[in-house]
């Protein structure tokens, strides 16, 4: 029937394709490495494995939250709870289990379901209320840091519970860290199995596409006949999770709970993910652009340490200005995608 | 084909805040068939189309598909009812890959995982199938807006739905992109898909569509066999009484001298790639200079280029005998540049605003912040112009966006009027506006250009085009191919022989 | 009634109802105001006296609100602009002298008046989404007053006359409620009587129109961030003033947040356009009698963040015309008021 065939070659190349896309990844890769490098060549030690290692311990909780952030930031929105989310359930663990005497793995599973919860409730105040994502989730972050302190305005420690050990029990590699091998304790598998299903979940589901369409054109994704509700309210109860998730990582990292914890975790991930290439305003990002971002974070901080004379808030600055550099060059690739499209 | 019509809707009504889009309007559509949807800008055809997929609700009427009443809440209901959607503007996410965007919501799986290598494969089958090439696993974005529109309409075709909307599909497409879609179109309506066909194309209307349902100002007209309503009457349906009032006004432009011999706008070689190709073209004073050409043949994109509102990349423009640099919307509104953009609503109106402080931005801006308009001179100039073009209503404090599409041109035209520009450029003035104010604006444009006023005119109306111009600039491709200026060539006859003698030589 | 009073009616109606309650727990005395040793006093007047900060970066950020932006470094300017008052008069001899103080405070206006305008400028001319913009040196800003103080906390002496702009009063009233008002008074009387309000409302509520109408939208878009950073800084004087020190790491701590809400409950819709300035005082109000009312109450003072979450989920959601719709239902007789908008338009992300 058609009598001839319309030939179109790929012609721009934008944000979204080709090689253009890995362009923000790949700068971040060659940053790590650079940083990396650098840290070898400056300081005795620092090329020991458990560097690298104790990267996915200290950074295991952020990694955490950073992933649910990529679902929320892909899908075009943002969710700031993150790290009142994360405090609460720190502190709910020890109240549950410490106080209440509620027996401790009965108590993760209440709190899992808990930040589930309170994510699918806010995404659905977003979604069916037209409420913007930086208002609805400003309500999580007040709102958990009040429960948290009320609970308790100083620490609490999960010692005595035998339970919150578990965490920490490592596995070893290679041998000892003196004889050049690593160790790294449960909860670092457990955020690696997080980024695997959360990889899985976004590349090779239908829900995962969904969220890069959503986050392409909400608009047509609803015209397409995409579920986008279901979409849009998953990522926050997708964040919910990863969020109540990392409490509990951080509960079995210190095995107590600080009220105080995870002020301006958000902004930490909300960085790490446009380090990692995400793009901001949605539609566009990986799930392993975030783990490099985490890296970043993690290694710069360690280089910090390393040092020694230098102090702690350079790491924020050093993030500030890479983060500038990043957004920078998404915004300069986007508009030489856009010049040659016309 | 006259078997029992798979969708049929009846007494059809929808109010939007005070405007009722449509008005008791019936629909029948029967398996097989291609059914146009003929009707004016703003006669409800689009409204009608998106209570039938779901994404308005009706607020009266009923609905049956297959002879059972059903009510959409989404898109997606519809969709999953057998009901899909090619809209005018490309409802794709570009980010995903063409293979992706084929099969967003049911992609081919393994187990619970998009197994991508067989969506490819059905991807790369499906459009071979219809007739295009494509690198199914490029992202969206990396291909031609009409190409897009191409894969929107294969998407819509694969869901293997009963009925099948297009709506505006080829506004975009070339002439071999619309013989592919029209192909594909007949070769659905011998499978027995019933099609809703929406287009401002009449060639192809009468080229493709076997039955016509005509809508006026939300109401319904009637429905025809396509072979049974030749082409000026089906005008005369979709125009109502209109033509006549409009005949009034008949030439009074072309009808008085230009006297002027220098140009007062002079464009040389002006162009900018990708959007329009170089072009010279003069204006003088008192003088209408029509752009004619189908949509997407580059009229918006030349006027945009004298009235600063792009940056051309090659070329110069003249003003008032002095070469013009560093053009920006700024520096042509203090030259006395004025131009009202094709989009009220996007790039023209401030909708939170009130009727009086759109008016004033002009004005204003020209000022600068710091030096403001006296009240009381403002008041006046408001009160002048409201009555002088007879905005209703005559409330100077309401929000502009509360104002129907006709009044809101006004408040357009006279926010420049208000700084008395030498040359006023007009895209689609009147396009989706009530008779009343289309006729008070061509009126207008008459009036401004007696008094020394040049005006630049872009209309996809081409009665109004030859009604209103001194000369026709006319454009294919992006490209101005000619310029009319004897009495004897001004007419659509003409224009339309020109376009189509252009694309004969290619 | 008229879109102005409108507006005002609902944030009105909260204050008045927030002070009641106050009344009802500790008496009459919450409202009227009293004057020990020449200093006007009294428990709202020091609410008002607290808030001054929060309500110099409510009303810069009204501004880059109407312009359809937000700036998230306001408080990190807040800290910058305190460090650099009192890292630079500690560095001196003699702390009360004039001129220090005077450039002292000088110089912390104009950095951050230059932060300010940074962030106008990369939303401006590079195009940068505002949240993201500003998200940058929300980040790193708290770093950088970090780095000014060398990570301590600069102690200005009590004697030192740069903690009257915190401590002192002026015809009993005291500084900060002064330099407020005067600050609101400059910003309502360069909005209101030129015609910056008019072109600003037109950038926020439709930039592309503005720019074809002629505006210098860009300018006006770096003026009104120079302006929130100015007031971002002004605030961490005041603040630094009434503590004497400046604390780079919980300076204006979540005053950004703070702002923005005040904006939000004052009216101002968070998508640019008309702005209410009286609207953004009455919201500082609001958030400051909150605090006081949970101690008043009886509460603990860890209640506060909590009915600041509440707070902030009822305006979220009165604001929404689809939860209005939603709720009214029931109550509406006709279906075509309850029946949600067209959905033409997607909010721009």
């Amino acid at each position: 029937m058609s009598t001839e065939t319309l030939t179109e070659r790929p012609s721009r190349s934008t944000l979204f394709d080709g090689l253009t896309r890995y362009i923000p990844i790949g700068a971040t890769v060659v940053l790590l490495l650079v940083m990396y490098l650098g840290g070898i060549a400056n300081f005795r030690n620092f090329d020991s494995p458990q560097v690298v290692a104790g990267l996915f311990i200290d950074y295991a909780p952020l990694l955490v939250i950073a992933i649910g952030m990529t679902f929320v930031i892909l899908s075009g929105g943002i969710d700031l709870s993150v790290g009142s989310v994360m405090a609460f359930s720190t502190m709910a663990c020890a109240w549950l289990t410490v106080d209440s005497g509620v027996s401790a793995p009965l108590a993760m599973v209440l709190v899992l379901a808990f930040g589930t919860l309170w994510g699918l409730l806010i995404g659905a105040v977003i979604h069916y209320f037209s409420v913007q994502p930086f208002i609805a989730t400003l309500v999580g972050l007040f709102l958990f840091r009040g429960l948290t302190l009320q609970i308790s305005d100083t620490d609490v420690s999960m010692r005595e519970v035998d339970f919150w050990q578990w965490g920490m029990t490592h596995v070893e590699f290679g041998g000892k860290v003196r004889d050049g091998g690593f160790w790294l304790p449960y909860l670092s598998f457990v955020a690696f199995a997080v980024v695997i299903v959360a990889f899985v979940v976004l590349h090779y589901t239908r829900f995962g596409r969904g969220v890069y369409a959503v986050g392409g054109s909400e608009q047509s994704a609803l015209l397409m006949g995409l579920p986008v509700a279901r979409t849009k309210i998953g990522v926050y109860a997708i964040s919910g999770f990863c969020a109540s998730l990392a409490g509990v990582l951080a509960a079995f990292a210190t095995k107590s709970a600080n009220p105080l914890a995870n002020v301006g975790a958000e902004l930490d991930a909300i960085a790490a993910v446009v380090i990692g290439g995400t793009l901001l305003t949605g539609g566009a990002g990986f799930v392993l652009g975030t783990v490099a971002g985490v890296m970043v974070w993690g290694l710069l901080n360690t280089l910090i340490a390393f040092h020694g004379g230098l102090s702690s808030w350079w790491a924020r600055i050093v993030m500030g200005v890479l983060l500038l550099a990043f957004i920078l060059l998404q915004r300069f690739l986007a508009r030489s995608g856009e010049k040659r499209r016309t | 084909m006259s078997d029992d019509p798979i969708v049929q809707m009846t007494g059809i009504r929808k109010d939007f805040t005070g405007v009722r889009a449509l008005d008791g309007v019936d629909f029948t559509l029967r398996p097989g068939e291609i059914h146009a949807i003929m009707g004016e800008n703003g006669a409800g055809k689009s409204t009608l189309i998106k209570v039938l997929t779901g994404v308005h609700t009706p607020d009266a009427g009923d609905i049956l598909l297959d002879g059972k009443s059903v009510r959409f809440h989404s898109p997606g209901a519809a969709q999953s009812a057998g009901i899909s959607t090619v809209y005018q503007e490309v409802n794709l996410t570009d980010n995903l890959s063409v293979a992706e965007n084929l099969f967003a919501g049911r992609e081919p799986r393994l187990g619970p995982f998009i197994n991508f290598r067989a969506m490819r494969r059905k991807a790369k089958a499906l459009l071979d199938d219809i007739g295009i090439d494509l690198n199914v696993a490029a992202p969206l974005s990396s291909y031609s807006i009409a190409m897009q529109q191409l894969v929107a309409i294969a998407r819509a075709v694969d869901i293997e739905s009963k009925v099948l909307i297009l709506d505006e599909p080829t506004s975009s497409l070339d002439r071999d992109e619309v013989a592919v879609l029209l192909g594909v179109m007949r070769r659905l309506a011998e499978q027995g898909t019933a099609m809703v066909f929406i287009s401002h194309f009449l060639e192809q209307v009468y080229d493709i569509s076997d039955r016509m349902t005509v809508l006026r100002n939300g109401k319904l007209v009637g429905e025809w066999s396509t072979a049974d309503l030749p082409e000026n009457e089906l005008i005369g349906h979709m125009l109502g009484r209109e033509a006549v009032v409009l005949e009034q006004i008949e030439r009074t432009a072309a009808a008085h001298q230009v006297e002027d011999e220098t140009p007062l706008v002079s464009a040389t070689g002006l162009g900018r790639k990708g959007s329009i190709a170089p072009y010279d073209l003069d204006v003088r004073r008192g003088e209408v200079v029509g752009l004619a050409g189908l949509l997407g043949s580059g009229r918006t994109e030349t006027i945009r280029l004298i009235a600063g509102a792009d940056r051309a990349d090659s070329g110069s423009l003249a003003f008032d005998g002095a070469k013009v640099g560093g053009h920006n919307p700024r520096t042509a509104s203090a030259r006395g540049i004025a131009y009202c953009p094709e989009n009220r609503k996007t790039e023209g109106l401030v909708g939170d605003l009130t009727v009086a402080e759109n008016m004033i931005l002009a004005m204003q801006a020209s000022r600068g912040w710091a030096r403001t308009i006296p009240v009381a001179r403002r008041d006046k100039l408001v009160a002048e112009f409201i009555e002088k073009l007879d905005i209703r209503p005559a409330n100077p404090d309401m929000p502009v966006k509360n104002l129907s599409g006709g009044n809101q041109q006004k408040v357009l035209l006279a926010r420049w009027m208000l700084i008395e520009p030498k040359l006023l450029i007009l895209d689609e003035p009147t396009r989706g506006i009530d008779v009343g104010a289309k006729a008070d604006i061509q009126k207008l444009v008459a009036e401004l250009s007696a008094d020394g006023m040049a005006v630049l005119f872009v209309s996809a109306e081409l009665d109004e085009v030859t009604r209103l111009s001194d000369r026709i600039a006319v454009l294919r491709d992006r490209e101005l191919i000619a310029v009319l200026e004897s009495e004897a060539d001004m007419t659509t006859e003409k224009i339309v022989d020109t376009i189509v003698a252009k694309g004969g030589e290619r | 009634m008229n879109p102005y009073a409108k507006r005002l009616m609902w944030p009105v109606l909260i204050l008045v109802a927030l002070i009641v309650v106050n009344i009802a727990a500790t008496g009459i005395d919450f409202i009227v105001p009293s004057v020990n040793d020449g200093r006007l006093g009294g428990a709202f007047v020091n609410i008002l006296r607290r808030s001054a900060p929060l309500m110099l970066i409510a009303l810069g950020m009204t501004l880059v609100i109407a312009t359809k932006g937000i700036d998230l470094s306001v408080g990190a300017v807040y800290a910058i602009g305190a460090a650099i008052a009192c890292q630079m008069i500690i560095g001196q001899e003699d702390q009360s002298a004039a001129g220090l103080i005077f450039s002292a405070v000088a110089l912390a206006l104009i950095v951050t008046a230059v932060i300010g305008a940074w962030n106008g400028t990369m939303v401006a001319y590079f195009g940068i989404q505002p949240i993201v913009a500003t998200l940058i040196l929300m980040i790193a800003g708290r770093g950088i007053a970090q780095l000014i103080t060398g990570g301590q906390i600069p102690k200005v002496q009590d004697s030192s006359p740069f903690t009257q702009i915190g401590r002192g009063e002026i015809l009993t009233i005291p500084v900060p409620i002064w330099i407020a008002a005067l600050v609101f008074v400059a910003i309502a009387l360069l909005t209101r009587k030129t015609a910056l309000g008019l072109l600003l409302e037109s950038v926020g509520g439709n930039p592309e129109a503005s720019r074809l109408a002629g505006i210098r939208s860009k300018g006006i878009t770096v003026l009104v961030y120079l302006v929130c950073g100015l007031c971002a800084g002004l605030a961490g004087l005041i603040g630094a003033a009434n503590l004497g020190s400046a604390d780079a790491n919980n300076g204006g701590l979540w005053i950004e947040l703070d702002a923005i809400l005040a904006v939000v409950i004052g009216g101002t819709a968070l998508l640019g356009g008309r702005f209410y300035l009286l609207g953004t005082v009455i919201g500082v109000v609001i958030i400051g009698t909150l605090d006081d009312t949970i101690i008043n109450v009886g509460l603990s003072s860890q209640w506060q963040f909590t009915a600041k979450a509440i707070v902030v989920f009822a305006v979220a959601l009165l604001q929404s015309s689809e939860f209005r719709g939603w709720i009214l239902k029931p109550f509406k007789p006709k279906p075509e008021i309850a029946a949600p908008a067209p959905a033409e338009e997607v909010p721009a992300k």
